[in-house]
């Protein structure tokens, strides 16, 4: 050793030097380690081991501490593993457990060295090489070293089986079949006398069952023992984790362990198991009422304490309290609001939580006000957090917190003009599908959307224009709620728009055809009706309702109520009526309410708007100026979108200012056209738009005969080496609905059909008929009047018969309220599609490691006969079948319990017997495996026997009954009844 | 796993000491100590020691110039975490009589080396200041 010594001290003084050299270094360090790396790549090939060592030991340093390569001297590092001084061992051994991994090549050569330094009888190199095994262990490693460490596991020298233990968790991860052999051993080390044992096995214990609980069950009362007697505070802490877990599993065990752990927390001084304690009480037993009071008690100290350590988990254990407790959360709510003005955004994180858990029906509104007013003052991060909660708690199963709709969608529209907003397209998502959803909210909806659109400001604000996408959408869709359309238009049309992205801008436009449509529709509806009017001027309204019930049919009262005052054109009208015409509009339904509603509702914004033709013209010139430019645009969307609009005015523009100036006779007949055209188009987009469940496309069958992948090939085929646009920004059915527009367009003189989706499907079914090759079968029933991207996809993959579905739902759905139309403010009906639209959660499924490891734990405990090695290996299907069979056990165990009770005075002697005579048979296994390991293995035998004394008598019988293999296989699944 | 990893940073945010107890390819562990050492070091002494990141919860502690800082499984206690921090300290502190950052950096080994007596596996197992420091100083002495 005293060569060693100067050895030692020569090479320290070099990774001094390295060091030291380092510290010297203020610029150019990469260079200075460059070159010693080159030292270090001379110096380790070198034949004296000294210099070898010296240099992989400054490698080892410059790999932990520099971040640099070391895996080209994996080889090196075998080398000096094998090394006979201890010195040139050690760093070694460091150097392999830091930079070695499964799929390092030269692992297989240090199997030998390991055996020999597991065997050694210096224990330091056996805890070297036991160390460097729990690192790197691989299936191979730990396979061949198995029988080495069940020796190490009942060593003598305490150091040694420490490592034992703590080398196991990682062995039975990698290889399971371990478990066999070194199970039973690894659980006397549990009831080991010497705290350091109990405490290193317990925690192997707390990781094992962290994964698998059910499996460790059968230990439950050792674990118990522990629990109640141990003084160690690191080891309660484990075996309560242990606990956390296995009550879960087995409710009797809970009523046993409740009481424990309350004393622990009460008489405890140390906060770290008190927190544990807290914590088991209020994730595993929160059905025993008293111990949860006794766990808020103690929460509620640890929240008023000063320690922001103390007041973050405080908060965090009221927030896992809150599921099933609120009340320990409302006890505690001024600590919590004051907490979100805490110093540190952690604390604050966790005390929103909290808010939005308190959040019911009631007092969502002040709450998020409340919310909405720190989200102000705060600072972005923190700003986004806020409104993200909101949003997703008040989104939450369908806004089932949300009564007032109205006061929602404003809030929205209030959170959108927070100035560090970035939650635009949670915002839109919720716009969009509120408006689907409720349409009650409609008219709400369309005020906040058009204040968020004529606002240029927020135009400029790429965070915002997801929203405004949004409100476009809502405004153009639900026009007929606008108190004003031309200005509408006008925001829809102002010129900070070319701010906006493309798409979004795509959507802007096709609004603004749709207001535009509304604005014509309203319009034309107006001349007839005056005409009409003036035609039987004797009875006025009369002729009004006669020429109005041509088209409205059963809701006369609705309808002339309307009507009357719409003759009345000199002011005095009732500004609340549109609104009480729009409340009773959702509730009609068919497609005849839609007619009704279109005209209904224009005649409420008629009053106060007046379309006239000036007015008209000057929006017809609106949309020319805005969109001139854009027809030639490069943006595809945007070029398509603006011709489409501005063909439809040349064609409508023929007709129109023709059509002005003429008398009242030739009126009608002049018209006839344009207000066809325009009938047609508002027919389209005044069709109703629902949400669509997630599993729409799969109930739609498949046609017989259908070749997906056939055409696709021939597409292939066809185009060659044509990319395929994968992520453009439009899907595939949008030029489609162009197309079907200008069809429309264009066949407008021979119609005859007023059901545009009818027609137009018929043509596209011609269409498909020649080019039906390139079409995918889903795409063909989309309707035209949405243009709006997430719905518009959601659609594509719908077909028709669906759709017809899902409308009878929401008419059927919208004929509630009818019935019971008094209440003061009822909580409008909110669209939900029976199934589908919940996201389903996969079950994580265990790996087959972990599997075969819980296999292996259940046969080695419930004593299930062993199966060779061979088989299990393989993670096959038998392995799973018998897994099934055991959990199969387990559920049946509560009544083998109740049995056992009454015919066996002491069954928990039964269980730790049958797992002993199961060690007993692997003993036996082993000994035809190594003869060598007999004498050890019954000196070992004997020893236990000498612990258990005071048991010995009930195990003896346990014994004799275990002789017989029947006997093994009753008792396998016993629990011990000392959980009743 | 319990304990994941355990770095020691100084304040300039130069890593002195880093263990993993998986295994991680140089460039997730220089991402990983990149990630934490500026979520760790930007908070200052009146915020809570606990940071959550990624899947797993950091608990540190700064001692003069230099962080510890233990990467844990979220079910661990963070208190036990903090006490073990604590206890790590006192180790060196009673090795080589108030430690400092030198120490570590030139006793990168024997840190190692305290470090693997306490903890196997992401487990603790040793929780006694004599039992963890009786090898090294027996290997002091013998060599």
């Amino acid at each position: 050793m005293a060569g060693s010594s100067i050895m030692e001290t020569l090479f320290q003084r070099t990774l001094d030097d390295i060091i030291k050299g380092l510290r010297l270094q203020l610029i150019g360090e990469s260079a200075f380690i460059s070159k010693a790396m080159e030292e270090i790549r001379r110096e380790i090939k070198s034949t004296d081991p000294h210099t070898k060592s010296t240099a992989l030991q400054k490698l080892t340093y410059f790999n932990s501490v520099h971040g640099l390569d070391m895996s080209w001297a994996a080889f090196h590092v075998v080398e000096v593993i094998g090394s006979s001084r201890f010195a040139h061992k050690k760093i070694g051994y460091l150097a392999a457990s830091q930079s070695f991994h499964d799929g390092t090549d030269v692992m297989l050569l240090i199997t030998n060295q390991l055996r020999k330094d597991l065997t050694s009888t210096n224990e330091f190199e056996v805890s070297l090489a036991l160390e460097c095994l729990s690192r790197i262990a691989t299936l191979d490693l730990a396979r061949d070293l198995t029988p080495e460490i069940f020796t190490l596991l009942s060593s003598s020298k305490n150091l040694v089986r420490k490592k034992a233990i703590g080398v196991i968790l990682r062995v039975f991860g990698v290889y399971p079949d371990a478990v066999r052999v070194c199970f039973k051993r690894l659980v006397e080390n549990l009831e080991s006398p010497d705290p350091q044992m109990v405490s290193a096995t317990v925690g192997v214990f707390c990781e094992l069952a962290s994964k698998d609980p059910g499996s460790y069950l059968p230990l439950a009362p050792e674990f118990y023992k522990i629990l109640v007697d141990s003084k160690n505070n690191w080891i309660l802490i484990k075996v309560m984790k242990i606990f956390a877990k296995l009550v879960q599993l087995e409710p009797r065990l809970a009523k046993r362990v409740v009481e424990p752990i309350c004393e622990h927390m009460a008489r405890t001084g140390a906060k770290s198991l008190m927190f544990e304690c807290v914590r088991t009480i209020v994730t595993s037993l929160a059905e025993y009422e008293s111990a949860v009071k006794l766990a808020v008690v103690k929460i509620r100290e640890l929240l008023i304490d000063d320690d922001p350590n103390l007041k973050y988990l405080g908060l965090q254990a009221l927030s896992i309290v809150a599921s099933k407790h609120l009340w320990a959360v409302l006890e505690n709510k001024e600590v919590v609001i004051k907490s979100l003005s805490d110093a540190d955004p952690n604390i604050k994180l966790e005390s929103l939580r909290l808010v939005m858990a308190m959040v019911s029906d009631s007092n969502v509104s002040e709450i998020s006000r409340v919310l909405v007013n720190y989200a102000l003052k705060s600072d972005p991060e923190f700003c986004n957090e806020i409104l993200g909660s909101i949003l997703s708690t008040c989104g939450r199963n369908f806004y089932e917190k949300i009564i007032d709709f109205d006061w929602y969608v404003s809030l929205l529209g209030e959170m959108s003009r927070i100035p560090h907003c970035q939650k635009g397209e949670e915002v839109e998502n919720q716009f969009i599908d509120i408006g689907m959803r409720v349409k009650d909210v409609r008219p709400e909806l369309v005020r906040v959307a058009r204040d968020l659109l004529i606002d240029p400001a927020l135009l400029g604000n790429p965070f915002l224009n997801r929203i405004l996408s949004a409100a476009a959408w809502v405004s153009g869709e639900y026009v007929e709620f606008s108190k004003n359309p031309f200005e509408l238009m006008e925001a829809l049309l102002q010129p900070r728009t070319s701010l906006l992205s493309p798409s979004i801008r795509a959507v802007y436009i096709h609004s603004a055809f749709k207001v535009l449509i509304f604005c014509l529709h309203s319009y034309f509806f107006q001349r007839k009706t005056i005409a009409s009017s003036s035609l039987s001027s004797n009875d006025l309204a009369q002729g009004v309702s006669d020429s109005v019930s041509v088209r409205e049919s059963p809701k006369g009262s609705g309808s002339a109520t309307c009507e009357a005052p719409a003759n009345e054109l000199d002011g005095g009208f009732n500004p609340r009526i549109p609104s009480q015409l729009s409340k009773d509009i959702p509730t009609g339904n068919g497609d005849d309410m839609i007619v009704t509603h279109g005209q209904t509702s224009s005649f409420a914004s008629l009053e106060k708007n007046s379309f006239t033709e000036d007015s008209i013209s000057n929006l017809l010139n609106l949309i020319e100026m805005a969109l001139g430019p854009l027809s030639v645009s490069h943006e595809i969307e945007l070029q398509e979108r603006a011709r489409n609009i501005l063909g439809f005015i040349e064609l409508i523009k023929q007709e129109i200012p023709g059509s002005l100036d003429q008398g009242e006779g030739n009126f009608e007949r002049e018209q006839l056209k344009a207000s066809e055209v325009i009938n047609v188009m508002r027919d389209a987009f005044s069709k109703e738009l629902g949400p669509v469940s997630i599993s729409a496309q799969e109930r739609v069958p498949v046609p017989d005969g259908l070749m997906l992948n056939e055409n696709l090939c021939d597409l292939e085929k066809i185009c060659g080496d044509v990319q395929l646009p994968s992520t453009s920004s439009f899907s595939l059915g949008t030029p489609h609905s162009k197309e079907k527009i200008g069809v429309s367009l264009l066949n407008l003189q021979s119609k005859e059909e007023s059901e545009p989706s009818t027609e137009s499907t018929s043509l596209l079914a011609e269409h498909r008929k020649r080019h039906g090759l390139y079409y995918l079968s889903s795409e063909k029933n989309e309707i035209s009047s949405t243009d709006y991207p997430p719905a518009n996809e959601m659609k594509l993959q719908d077909d028709l018969h669906d759709d017809a579905e899902d409308l009878v739902k929401l008419t059927e759905q919208s004929l509630v309220p009818k019935k019971k139309p008094n209440h003061a403010k009822p909580r409008p009906v909110v669209v939900r599609l029976d199934e589908g639209d919940e996201v389903s959660i996969v079950a994580k499924k265990p790996d087959s490691k972990d599997d075969l490891l819980s296999g292996a734990v259940r046969d080695v405990l419930f004593g299930n006969e062993a199966i060779p090695t061979s088989s299990r290996r393989n993670p096959s299907d038998k392995s799973s079948s018998k897994r099934k069979g055991k959990e199969k056990v387990n559920i049946d165990l509560p009544s083998e319990l109740k049995e056992n009770l009454g015919d066996e005075e002491k069954p928990d002697l039964g269980n730790p017997s049958s797992r002993r005579s199961k060690h007993r048979t692997h003993g036996k296994e082993r000994r035809h495996r190594s003869p060598g390991k007999n004498d050890e293995e019954r000196e070992e035998n004997v020893q236990k026997e000498k612990q258990k004394s005071s048991h010995r008598h009930g195990r003896h019988k346990a014994r004799q009954r275990a002789d017989g293999p029947l006997n093994v296989v009753a008792q396998a699944a016993v629990i011990p009844d000392f959980l009743l | 796993m319990g304990i994941r990893f355990i770095l020691m940073v100084n304040k300039q945010g130069q890593t002195r000491l880093a263990q993993y107890y998986e295994y991680l390819t140089l460039e997730e562990r220089r991402a990983l100590e990149g990630e934490i050492v500026r979520k760790c070091l930007a908070r200052n002494e009146q915020q809570c020691s606990f940071v959550e990141h990624r899947n797993y919860k950091i608990v540190y502690r700064r001692y003069a110039s230099l962080f510890f800082l233990v990467g844990v499984d979220n079910d661990e206690n963070e208190l036990a975490i903090l006490e073990f921090i604590h206890l790590l300290v006192e180790t060196m502190d009673r090795h080589f009589g108030n430690v400092c950052e030198l120490d570590i950096m030139f006793h990168l080994e024997k840190a190692h080396f305290m470090l693997e007596e306490m903890v196997m596996n992401g487990c603790i197992v040793e929780t006694s200041k004599s039992n963890i420091l009786s090898p090294i100083q027996l290997m002091d002495k013998t060599s």
